[in-house]
């Protein structure tokens, strides 16, 4: 009990010192260059204590429970040694974290409405519902192929940069042949898929699996699947954009 | 009071149970299904995992109530007070906006919770060569560029792929420069600042830029300050990793030249 509260009085401090600069950046403009009075200041207080207690919780279960999960799950995935199975679990997880994701919701709406602008389907709310939902199934399959891409990568010891930068040559010639109007919403696309429970989950899953298989090196090999999940959102919307 | 903020609570949590439902279903049925065994300390990962829902519902519900509505405010405040020195578009007028954009973009990203979680792993796989902390400020001061950038760019009304190709050229270049155990973890640092804290109050900024530079459309030039917070950083810690590489070499030279005399 003893040994949690001190840690926990840790993760606070270190919540304090994460959101220290947010508070100065706020404070500074709001009194030095737009000179207002601060608004509300007790709700504002109350948000940001909220803010540092989640932000201490958040942390200190990331490392007795988020870590220590992918790891063993990507452990026990090594030992079993089937590389069918980890693609189907590379998948599903790709694919199911970011099919609900909210971010990609709101991107995907935005894209129906920048589409319907420059008419490449009707003005109708249908369409674009219809549009910001294939759109949806379109990145998240996009994100399935690309944390399968990025297990294999890992299994076989590929170097990453081949990917990365044959990825990058692929956006910039898409770029050249994609409506305009669409491009700005694709390059944003590859930030929204990697949410705040996701990200810790799929890095502990690749450092995991990097640590579990031999001769593999965990810096080397264990990191990269958010790269792959951030790059193949931006080819696909791309793509979803030339062809309808 | 006190029950709108319970229900309030309850609401956020409802919304973070379900978008982990689907990973929690994923990695159960992986668990029993596929793998038929219990993970090792399976309190430990009950606690820790209710720990993390409550965390992120209470982290979510101060920003909203904090932050993101100041946070918003400002980056409108800002782009209005500049339209109004300015009858044409001048570039140099919103110098404001851009010290703005690079300090909010640094201190959003020394908050973002998914950042400080890949940085924790770094440090605990290199056995302490890449401190978490410095990882952390190298990203931020790479969505900081970034975002500087990206409002510079909504301002003069430059193409968007002009920015973004030209920064894919250069991680190109400094990854075939850098020492290859951090290129891994230097593109991953490119996903994962755009996340809870850094996208509403940067997207704010874009969107209310675009609206009221004259002659910028929201809905074309608004989109774009996620892509720069997403190169921009890549680009700052592999030029971190090149840097450090460098001094190393020249003290290890200089080393070896005072021991020869």
């Amino acid at each position: 009990m003893l040994r949690f509260a001190l840690a926990m009085g840790k993760r606070v401090l270190g919540a304090v010192r994460d959101l220290l600069p947010i508070v100065a950046v706020i404070v500074f403009f709001q009194a030095v260059v737009l000179q207002q009075a601060f608004p509300d200041v007790v709700s504002v207080t109350i948000g940001l204590i909220c803010v540092v207690a989640g932000l201490a919780l958040f942390i200190q279960g990331l490392e007795s429970g988020l870590f220590p999960l992918g790891e063993a799950l990507a452990e026990g995935m090594a030992q079993k040694g089937s590389t069918f199975w980890l693609v189907a679990l590379a998948f599903c997880l790709g694919f199911g974290t970011t099919v609900a994701e909210p971010a990609l919701i709101a991107v995907a709406a935005e894209a129906a409405e920048v589409a319907s602008e420059a008419r490449f389907i009707g003005y109708s709310q249908s369409d674009q519902d219809q549009y910001a939902f294939e759109l949806r199934l379109v990145v998240a399959v996009a994100v399935g192929i690309a944390i399968v891409l990025g297990v294999l990568r890992i299994l076989r010891g590929w170097p990453i940069h081949y990917f990365i930068i044959g990825g990058y040559v692929l956006v910039m010639l898409m770029t050249v042949f994609a409506p305009e109007e669409i491009v700005g919403v694709a390059y944003d696309s590859g930030g929204v898929t990697t949410s705040t429970i996701t990200v810790p989950l799929i890095t502990a899953l690749g450092v995991g699996l990097a640590s579990a298989i031999r001769g593999r090196n965990p810096m080397l090999d264990g990191f990269g699947l958010i790269a792959f999940a951030s790059l193949t959102p931006m080819i696909c919307v791309l793509g979803y954009g030339m062809l309808s | 009071m006190i029950l709108d903020s319970l229900q309030l609570f309850g609401e956020t949590l409802l919304d973070t149970m379900r978008d982990v439902a689907p990973i929690v279903i994923i990695l159960v049925v992986f668990q029993v299904a596929v793998l038929r065994r219990r993970p090792p300390n399976i309190a430990g990962i009950v606690t820790g995992s209710v720990m993390v829902l409550l965390g992120l519902a209470l982290f979510l519900i101060g920003l909203d109530q904090a932050l993101f509505p100041i946070g918003e405010t400002m980056a409108r405040q800002l782009t209005e007070e500049a339209q109004s020195l300015a009858g044409t578009v001048r570039w140099e007028e919103y110098w404001l906006v851009y010290i703005f954009a690079a300090a909010i973009g640094f201190a959003t990203t020394v908050a973002e919770p998914s950042l400080i979680a890949v940085g924790l792993k770094a440090q605990e796989v290199s056995s302490g060569a890449v401190s978490a902390w410095g990882l952390r400020i190298a990203v931020a001061i790479g969505v900081a560029a970034g975002v500087a950038l990206g409002c510079f760019r909504i301002v003069t009304g430059t193409p968007l792929p002009f920015y973004i190709v030209g920064a894919y050229i250069i991680v190109i270049l400094q990854t075939y420069l850098s020492n290859r155990t951090i290129v891994p973890l230097a593109y991953d640092s490119g996903g994962v600042t755009t996340s809870t804290v850094t996208v509403p109050v940067v997207a704010a900024l874009g969107l209310g830029l675009a609206a009221n530079v004259p002659g910028r459309s929201p809905l074309i030039d608004g989109f774009g300050l996620i892509a720069f917070a997403s190169v921009f950083p890549i680009m700052s810690v592999l030029g971190y990793a090149i840097s450090a590489d460098w001094v190393d070499r020249w003290r290890r030279r200089k080393q070896r030249q005072e021991a020869e005399q």
